[in-house]
């Protein structure tokens, strides 16, 4: 199985690579919230134990991201990036702090 | 300076002018040259646009408001805000009638780098007055949240609020961009309202009062943020004071409300303009054509007569 995915590029490569990381964990595919118009996008998320979650800030105004006592980003600027990377389940409220009403939730499952 | 100047023998004008006219609620927006009024009674009267207002030379106290210079903002909706800031700066230099000083209400940077503060300070300071600064949220971003305190903070209180008295008016700079909490406004939290109230313990109702903060501290539009969670506390404090006004930023656009005997008002950014209340997908900073930037940045200055309980905004733009 190894040396045939080697030879395919791009996606079926990763994919193949990322199974053989999690071994009895469940597949969880990496994916982004984008930041635009202050609102992040998707608002809600459900997600897998192990899944890194990447915020794209896309505005012209710096955001944060924030989960009271969970995580919290660095101050990103126009087109920074934050990843976090789920290890519990729950929910997980988010927000900007310095535009509060900008708000989301990542479940994790 | 006792904090109480102005206290003795006025207990017989501890009453509020303008209260049999609460209901009077206007909400006027600007988009011109500049408009001069005054308040009387809670009556906001129009005295005619920014020539005569210069004109009639003003007798008492007269300020100046800069706001959001966002220093290090780059984007397509002012490639330079440096560049217009000091234009602003400039501007101010060319007054005929010099003013007492200047108070910045906050975003002084866009990313609270160093160089940005120091920019900021090299053109600001080319006006050669005092500046008394309150904090926007763009100037606590740094790493250690320390370069506002260090370069501005140094001795207010908590995140950076005080009180001073010029020529018989008291000024309040308030902090309400720390500690937000999710799905609010802006925040100035209970002990910042303890010490604000304090602060006006047995002051004469008749001192006039200014409050400056950098997002508006009554509810301008909440869908974008803009207002303060726990403003109505403050205003609460302030309201049985004669004559209060009340100085915002952070909205990048001229706004103006009266509610009794409180004036509001928020002074244009100097460094790219923002969107009216739900007419854009969002509040961010908005392109205009190159020939129409200028008219939407600009400066406030503030006249007060004594005695008059009347207090002058003029709004002026970098151009127009």
């Amino acid at each position: 199985m190894i040396p045939f995915t080697l030879r395919v590029h791009g996606k079926l490569a990763m994919a193949a690579a990322i199974l053989l990381c999690l071994g009895a964990h469940a597949f969880a595919e990496d994916t982004e919230v984008t930041i635009d118009n202050f609102t992040f996008s998707p608002a809600e998320l459900t997600v897998k134990v192990g899944t890194t979650v990447t915020w794209k800030n896309h505005d012209d105004i710096p955001h944060t991201v924030v989960s009271a006592g969970k995580f919290r980003s660095k101050t990103l600027d126009t087109d920074d990036g934050y990843s976090f990377t789920f290890t519990a389940a729950g929910a997980y409220k988010y927000f900007c702090s310095l535009h509060p009403h900008m708000t989301g939730m990542i479940k994790v499952e | 300076m006792s904090e109480f100047d102005h206290d003795h023998g006025e207990s017989g004008r501890n009453h509020s002018p303008g209260l049999s006219r609460r209901r009077i609620l206007e909400c006027m927006t600007w988009a011109g040259t500049g408009v001069l009024w005054t308040i009387s009674g809670g009556v906001p009267r129009s005295l005619g646009l920014v020539d005569s207002a210069m004109a009639a030379a003003p007798a008492g106290l007269s300020f100046l408001q800069i706001s959001d210079s966002h220093v290090g903002f780059d984007k397509p909706a002012n490639p330079n805000a440096l560049g217009t800031l000091e234009e602003a700066i400039a501007r101010i230099n060319a007054m005929p009638a010099r003013p007492s000083f200047m108070i910045h209400t906050g975003d002084i940077t866009h990313l609270s780098k160093a160089a940005e503060f120091d920019n900021a300070e090299r053109i600001i300071s080319q006006a050669k007055l005092d500046v008394h600064y309150v904090p926007g949220e763009h100037d606590f971003l740094d790493e250690d949240v320390k370069l506002y305190r260090d370069g501005y903070g140094r001795g207010a209180k908590g995140a950076g609020w005080y009180s001073f008295d010029a020529n018989g008016v008291h000024f309040i700079g308030l902090v309400n961009v720390v500690d937000l909490k999710a799905g609010g406004l802006g925040n100035l939290g209970a002990e910042q309202l303890a010490w604000l109230e304090d602060d006006l313990k047995g002051r004469s109702r008749s001192t006039p009062i200014v409050v400056f903060a950098h997002i508006p501290l009554w509810t301008v539009y909440p869908e974008w943020g803009w207002g303060t969670e726990d403003g109505a506390r403050a205003l609460e404090y302030v309201k049985g004071f004669g004559s209060v006004t009340v100085l915002n930023g952070h909205i990048h656009q001229v706004m103006q409300k009266v509610e009794g005997n409180v004036t509001f008002h928020t002074a244009r950014s100097t460094a790219f303009p923002q969107p009216a209340p739900g007419t854009a997908p969002s509040p961010g900073p908005m392109k205009v054509a190159d020939d129409k930037l200028r008219g939407l940045l600009g400066v406030a200055s503030i006249n007060f007569k004594p005695g008059d309980q009347r207090l002058a905004i003029i709004d002026t733009p970098l151009q127009g």
